[in-house]
């Protein structure tokens, strides 16, 4: 049997690969989108109340408020991530659960229990960051270097 | 002595028999549509082990144990055991398997593992090198999640055309002593690779693969898709099976009437939301056991044409912009009663 050539190969893989994603099922765009609009909505809400509750209830300044909303956002996300029910949100609502604070939270809490039991260290110490570590080194890297540009607009008395 | 057929298949002109079987499966397959015909279900998907890896260490011992035990043999009557599951160095088939103190070949060929298994094991026997040999697999929902996505209370969206790994093991005793299902020949298959790097699909990465072994098995023996009462593929699900039958069609044969795959009966995806089908190299092993061979000790099938799938990927290889190859390894299975 003759060898087919490289090129031969490419153009087969291609047209396969395009045959591939005619009979592919993918989720709905708008359906998928209007989900993700009312999870991440429904969140947010969640969250306005209890900035409102923060400020208005206890009097707390806008800041002290905003760090209290957090927290507990963070908070209740890593509890139902726990209690295996934030999976479901997500599953569901795609991006609008994996987008606000409470999804990055999840994505702490995750590998910190499945990697628990193999060991402090190596397990969780190691793996924890596995799925948020490229947002924060990344989230870090990018605001070092607008810092820099912001230094360098300033110093040159662009703004 | 066993014959050489064809380009790349085997026809035992001793074949050696299927002596037993044994499948064990987790809660979500217990619920599914094959639920009823598995021998044990777990009460929950740790089997009583503290990680997920010693809980599929212990499927594979329990699917074993259970499989001496419906054969009649003592572990000591075992000579080899073939086993595999889809954990990075075999480690599910190592701790599970050791304590029965048999010497034991550990086997990768990512969910085709138990066609791979069970031709070694029939080489071994047809060869005459043992009596009695055990072929078994395993895989779990959770440990493989662990191993090659994410942990599982990540929150995330699975692709339609993803598929649900198998919580299982399946173990079948083979031997020289004649029983109701014989293997009668078996077609190993090649790694085939068409490029596709989508790792959430594949159904579409082992199709080819799975299309390529099919037809060199009917080639090689020259038969009809109709030779076969079924062609069971182990885990393409929806997506893998609609272009299995279109690159068969290209090539002259038209399975669609005898085809059945084990990944997309195994689950009932709407209710179970698994998407595309079961997958892993538990998903062939205990539907083989639990809804094909009952039909074929008894005569309702005369004939099967086994191959279960393999996706080759790794982590590693996914990252490094690998493609994701497919391999089929095809069983030939028949009716020896009478």
């Amino acid at each position: 049997m003759a060898q087919e050539s490289k090129v031969q190969k490419e153009a087969k893989n291609q047209r396969y690969q395009e045959y591939v994603k005619q009979v592919t099922p993918t989720h709905p765009l708008p359906v998928n989108m209007l989900k993700a609009f009312v999870t991440g909505g429904v969140i947010c809400t969640i969250g306005q109340a209890i900035l409102d509750f923060a400020e208005n209830s206890y009097g707390l300044d806008p800041d002290a408020a905003g760090a209290w909303c957090s927290m507990t956002l963070v908070f209740l996300s890593v509890l139902l991530t726990g209690l295996n029910i934030y999976p479901l949100a997500a599953d569901w609502g795609g991006a609008g659960a994996l987008v606000p604070i409470t999804g990055f939270a999840n994505s702490v809490a995750a590998p910190a229990i499945e990697f628990q039991k193999e060991g402090q260290v190596f397990g969780i110490g190691c793996k924890i960051f596995t799925i948020a570590g490229p947002v924060i080194l990344y989230g870090i890297f990018t605001s070092w270097l607008l810092g820099i540009a912001y230094w360098a607009a300033r110093s040159f008395g662009w703004i | 002595m066993a014959e050489a057929i064809g380009a790349q298949s085997i026809q035992f002109s001793q074949p050696p028999y299927i002596l037993s079987s044994a499948s064990v499966v987790g809660t979500k397959e217990g619920e599914g549509p094959l639920g009823e015909l598995f021998d044990v279900v777990g009460a929950d998907d740790k089997f009583g082990e503290e990680s997920w890896e010693e809980a599929e260490s212990t499927l594979q011992k329990e699917a074993a144990t259970l499989a001496f035990g419906k054969a009649d043999l003592a572990k000591e009557d075992v000579r080899y055991i073939f086993g595999g599951d889809l954990l990075g160095q075999n480690i599910a088939t190592t701790f599970g398997l050791m304590e029965l103190g048999i010497p034991l070949f550990g086997l990768y060929g990512a969910c085709s593992t138990a066609g791979e298994a069970l031709i070694l094991a029939s080489m071994a026997v047809a060869g005459g090198y043992a009596d009695n040999v055990l072929a078994v697999t395993s895989s779990h929902f959770a440990s493989a999640e662990k191993q090659f996505r994410f942990p599982l209370e990540y929150a995330n969206q699975r692709p339609l055309s993803s598929t649900w790994t198998v919580t299982g093991s399946g173990a079948f005793v083979l031997g020289a002593k004649r029983g109701n299902v014989r293997v009668a020949g078996a077609t190993p298959g090649k790694a085939v690779d068409y490029g596709v790097k989508d790792s959430m699909n594949m159904g579409a990465a082992m199709a080819p693969a799975a299309c390529d072994t099919i037809y060199r098995n009917l080639v090689d023996f020259g038969r009809k898709p109709e030779d076969y009462d079924k062609i069971v593929t182990g885990d393409l699900g929806t997506v893998g099976r609609e272009i299995l039958l279109g690159l068969l069609k290209e090539k002259g044969f038209d399975i669609s009437d005898v085809h059945m795959d084990c990944g997309i009966e195994i689950y009932d995806s709407k209710e179970q939301n698994t998407n595309a089908g079961g997958s892993g190299c538990g998903c062939s092993a205990v539907t083989l056991s639990a809804a094909i061979l009952p039909k074929l000790e008894h005569g309702a099938y005369r004939r099967v044409l086994f191959v279960p799938t393999g996706a080759l990927l790794s982590t590693v290889s996914f990252n490094e912009g690998q493609s994701v190859p497919g391999i089929a390894h095809g069983v030939v299975l028949e009716y020896a009663g009478e």
